[in-house]
């Protein structure tokens, strides 16, 4: 039973073929979307939201069935995916800091001109 | 008695799961991961590789978000055009599906291999390298085109902010050697499966096919962030 649901202790990961087909083809679509988004040339928000939203789905489809880590043990599960998650700081802190770094260039450099007319 | 009660309990207790499990591997006595220890180990290898290139997007975010100048339009620096009509982005969509391709038939080549299948396993895994050569060679294509035609350095490019050189050439480099990496590790691990080496060595266990391919996936997955931030956005 239990071996059922978490795979063999030797981690032993044989499953059926027809899934890891149907993954390939999803990851096909999903990357014809994606190239959709700027084939189409969509912009704003809705190619932001997009472009997260395709490659969140690729890159959890890539990680679960053919890293095979949907039929792996808890615990190897959270040391693999709990630590990634500190770098939603460091990509938050880095963008404040971004912010705070432009700013401080449009008044020392005085370059405001340049965004206005981007053909400098 | 007491030999006795030790004998009865590591017999009775099933892997446990959810949770509880996670609390019972990591008060194991004797191993935390259920996997075999290279697999472990490349997991390990891996997670430090995420950080690596973490880093590298991170700070090309940062410098362009902190640039004054205007960011070049990844759609139309990586057009190519065939008979006049330049077509967005449209070697690194092919560079895509190339790679998509090759982690498809990565995957199935991990199938064979538990499966006991040499010679698929073997075909599969000699495909994938071939398609990991074939996307490093476009590779080749897009920094020539990129240098020598439209004048990009690491310090200045024609189209704009001077930074999207550095963080290009950086990114997909960094990414373009692990996929050559990558190449060699297939080809290795593919010639010995062919050649018996695990069946003489390991008792018949290809389960070095599923760590190489664990890698070849990740070469994947760092390429999918790396198209989503830096060819899309």
């Amino acid at each position: 039973m239990a071996h059922a649901a978490a795979g063999p202790a030797e981690g032993h990961q044989e499953h059926p073929l027809g899934i890891y087909l149907g993954v390939w083809i999803l990851l096909f679509i999903l990357s014809s979307f994606s190239y959709m988004v700027d084939y189409l040339q969509l912009q704003g928000m809705l190619r932001w939201g997009l472009i997260l939203l395709f490659m969140f789905l690729k890159a959890g489809f890539i990680v679960a069935v053919f890293m095979h880590i949907a039929w792996e043990r808890l615990a190897l599960i959270f040391a693999i995916l709990l630590p990634p998650l500190c770098l939603t700081i460091f990509i938050g802190t880095m963008a404040i800091e971004a912010d705070y770094t432009f700013l401080t260039r449009l008044v020392v450099f005085g370059q405001a001109e340049q965004i206005v007319a981007p053909h400098h | 008695m007491n030999e006795e009660a030790l004998t009865v309990t590591a017999i009775d207790t099933p892997m446990r799961i959810g949770l509880e499990g996670v609390v019972a591997d990591l008060s194991d006595d004797k191993q935390v991961f259920h996997v075999p220890w290279g697999k472990a180990m490349m997991w390990i290898f891996l997670l430090s590789d995420t950080f690596i290139f973490s880093c590298f997007l991170i700070g090309y975010m940062k410098v362009r978000m902190t640039t004054t100048v205007n960011w070049p339009n990844p759609s139309e620096v990586f057009a190519l055009s065939f008979g006049g009509q330049p077509i967005p982005l449209i070697l690194i969509a092919i560079m895509t599906f190339v790679l998509i391709t090759s982690s498809g038939t990565m995957a199935l080549a991990v199938n064979y291999g538990y499966r006991g299948d040499k010679k698929k396993t073997v075909l599969l895994m000699l495909a994938t390298a071939a398609l990991g050569a074939t996307f490093v060679g476009m590779q080749v294509f897009e920094w020539s085109k990129l240098i020598l035609e439209e004048g990009v350095r690491p310090w200045a490019n024609p189209m704009g902010a001077s930074q999207f050189g550095s963080a290009f050439f950086m990114i997909t480099g960094f990414h373009g050697l692990h996929v050559s990496a990558g190449v060699i590790y297939l080809s290795v691990t593919a010639y010995r499966v062919g050649s018996g080496y695990y069946d003489r060595h390991r008792g018949g266990n290809y389960e070095m096919v599923e760590i190489t391919g664990l890698y070849w996936h990740f070469v994947d997955l760092v390429w999918v962030f790396i198209f989503a931030f830096f060819y899309l956005w």
